[in-house]
């Protein structure tokens, strides 16, 4: 199908329209101090005419001055959390009569519709389906939520300064599957978005919506607006060649770059938790009073947390140097011999999130620099 | 959710736990009584407890008094004086588990502040009578004094660990307790971090979780209540704050409250204060 006009005031149709199919509909929503993702009822709950400034250790949340709905870049909270919730129960257990009953915890999963999903959030969404669907260890949770997901993708028409998918490879422009895409062109007065189709149901839900042929000067103008996001993080300071970064950590192990981080890093775990592609989890038991019922949890964790490499005898990583060298190597190198892809998209949250600033893309310099082939 | 059933055997857990009701003591050394209320407070679990140990010994619930030993105390409060000097070696004597609960008991509370100064200073411009106060010169932790089962942080401490760690002990596994930041807690709530997108001074980053990340919950900083976290790096926080401006004696300010005398945060006062005198750049 030729790429569509979907003019902006009927945005809310599509939201409705996904709404009477049955979805939960997630998408960028204004919180107090940042554009987060949430859930959506209408247009009107969209974080629209707001603005993000990132920059290492610093996101503000500004008004964009116009009326764009999507002129922000990605939300402080990954979509990760609608498809692996941080926190789960998986069984509770009861005994009775010197017996012990399991109670496994299933769900009726959500029917999901993401709005807003930018092209290096598809790619981490990619990343973390080869973890939890592909993998032999498949988690069900993830699976099911995966499998009805609806996505309505978005070409980022702006870069902050964070942002650094051109040099991943994994934007600004959607190339992976998407059941709709838009890019929003705002242009004089007039406003819109053009709308592809990538699915059957995508093109099901178009077919409801009161659509125009695009011109090819629509079409152009925003072609335009993703090569100027494409503009913004080329000639930004965190662009670069990713190609032979694995065998660049891999031949630097004990680069004097991990001291020097080390000394900056708090292993907070922030830039994990923010992160859209990290997946670890720690599996807890627990009882009430009585020892007469016990539950099992799982909850996100973080190769920064001691207890997470906690074997007999304690953590196998106590020091904060070999906690960020994990977490950027596996990141960087070992993911690509586990999945056969680099963990990183390039989405930058590690970078505005971390509370002391860290920037993966500056370390990366510093090894490189430090590199002695 | 939906359940399933399914059951297994198990032989029976109380083989080898003792005969009766395990029984509990609960102490209170110096302190503001802030934590054990939090036992109090357990209204659902109180009751559920009641019935599981034999509460021997619990003076601010009440005046029955039964003598030891006992299966698991729980202390509140720092050791302050030479008769609590004395007192809390008794306690460990007569207790199977010792758990030290708040950070007065964990770390020697606000009043570790004296640690600092001249006590005697302190005793003649608060008393009117100084000859009767008979106290020592500083606030320390129980550990100190006698070895200690399980820390349990907080000023207060958040009452749901309470009954996680004493569940814990009565059933002999491991607390779920994390040793983490509280930014973990922040991050798992979808709490918009305060220091980031504000650039406050939060100490979240070097503070062990627990609280369930309650001030940025309310948009405020955290101040360091629970402590220092496992492995934690102060001076790099002392550092990026500063560079953002953040004035430093309220930088100073949240490493010398309720845990003053823990190590990680006594150490990144002391640097502090140092830096003051001897600005880093400029020779002495
Ligand atoms: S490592 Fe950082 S930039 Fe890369 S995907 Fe994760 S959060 Fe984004
Ligand atoms: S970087 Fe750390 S938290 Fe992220 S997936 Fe790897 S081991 Fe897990
Ligand atoms: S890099 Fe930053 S966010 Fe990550 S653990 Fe270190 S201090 Fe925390
Ligand atoms: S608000 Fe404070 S505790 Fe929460 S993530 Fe930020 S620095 Fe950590
Ligand atoms: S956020 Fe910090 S100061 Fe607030 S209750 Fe928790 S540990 Fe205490």
């Amino acid at each position: 199908m030729r790429a569509a006009i979907l003019a902006a005031e009927h945005l809310d149709l599509l939201i409705q329209a996904l709404r009477d199919s049955g979805y939960l509909v997630i998408g960028p929503v204004r919180d107090e101090l940042a554009i987060v993702y949430d859930e959506i009822r209408s247009v009107r709950d969209l974080s629209q005419g707001w603005l993000d400034e990132q920059e290492k250790g610093h996101y503000r949340l500004l008004p964009s001055g116009d009326g764009r709905y999507f002129g922000h870049t990605v939300a402080a909270n990954a979509w990760k959390k609608f498809l692996n919730p941080p926190k789960r129960l998986l069984w509770r257990a009861r005994q009775h009569n010197g017996q012990l009953q399991f109670m496994p915890q299933s769900e009726d999963a959500p029917q999901l519709a993401f709005l807003g999903v930018r092209s290096c959030e598809l790619h981490a969404i990619e990343i973390q389906d080869a973890v939890f669907v592909h993998d032999q260890h498949r988690d069900e949770v993830y699976s099911q939520r995966r499998q009805s997901l609806f996505t309505v993708a978005v070409n980022c028409t702006r870069a902050a300064a964070t942002c650094f998918c051109a040099s991943m490879n994994t934007g600004p422009e959607v190339t992976l599957p998407s059941d709709l895409v838009l890019t929003e062109v705002l242009d004089d007065a007039s406003h819109y978005f053009l709308v592809d189709g990538g699915s059957e149901r995508g093109r099901n839900i178009l077919a409801t919506l009161p659509l125009r042929a695009a011109t090819s000067k629509q079409q152009a103008l925003a072609k335009k607006g993703i090569e100027s996001a494409r503009q913004q993080m080329q000639t930004g300071p965190r662009f670069f060649d990713s190609a032979g970064i694995k065998e660049l950590l891999y031949r630097n192990l004990e680069s004097p770059a991990w001291d020097e981080v080390a000394d900056r890093c708090l292993s907070c775990a922030n830039c994990t938790l923010a992160c859209p592609t990290c997946f670890c989890s720690a599996v807890e038991d627990t009882t009430d009073l009585t020892g007469e019922h016990a539950e099992r949890w799982q909850q996100w964790d973080s190769c920064f947390n001691g207890e997470f490499s906690y074997i007999h005898g304690g953590s196998v990583r106590q020091t904060t140097r070999s906690r960020y060298r994990q977490w950027m190597t596996h990141k960087l190198a070992s993911w690509i011999d586990q999945f056969g892809h680099s963990g990183c998209v390039g989405c930058g949250r590690c970078i505005s999130w971390c509370p002391v600033g860290i920037d993966i893309t500056e370390q990366l310099q510093a090894i490189q620099q430090a590199d002695k082939p | 959710m939906t359940e399933a059933t399914s059951t297994s055997k198990h032989p029976s857990p109380s083989d080898d736990a003792p005969a009766g009701k395990a029984k509990l003591a609960v102490w209170k050394f110096t302190s503001c009584d802030g934590c054990q209320l939090s036992l109090l407070d357990c209204e659902d679990e109180l009751l559920t407890l009641a019935g599981q140990v034999d509460i021997a010994y619990f003076m601010e619930a009440s005046s029955r008094q039964l003598p030891g030993p006992y299966d698991l105390s729980i202390v509140e409060g720092s050791i302050t004086t030479p008769e609590q000097r004395e007192l809390i070696q008794a306690v460990r004597a007569q207790s199977r588990f010792l758990i030290a609960i708040g950070a007065c008991a964990t770390a020697g509370g606000i009043q570790a502040l004296r640690n600092m100064a001249q006590v005697d200073d302190y005793i003649q411009i608060v008393y009117a009578n100084p000859e009767y106060i008979d106290t020592l010169d500083r606030s320390t932790p129980l550990s100190d004094h006698v070895n200690i089962d399980f820390e349990l942080r907080g000023c207060p401490i958040n009452k749901h660990q309470l009954v996680e760690v004493i569940s814990a002990f009565l059933n002999r596994r491991r607390p779920r307790i994390s040793e983490h930041a509280v930014c973990v807690e922040c991050k798992l709530n979808n709490t918009v971090c305060v220091a980031v997108s504000r650039g406050e001074a939060c100490m979240g980053p070097v503070t062990q979780a627990g609280c369930g990340a309650l001030c940025p919950r309310y948009h405020r900083p955290c101040y360091g209540c629970y402590g220092p976290k496992e492995n934690a790096n102060p001076q790099a926080l002392i550092d990026w704050q500063s560079s953002l401006g953040i004035e430093t004696v309220k930088i100073l300010e949240n490493f010398t409250n309720f845990n003053t005398a823990a190590p990680p945060f006594h150490n990144a006062a002391s640097s502090i204060r140092r830096d003051r005198q001897n600005p880093p750049g400029k020779s002495p």
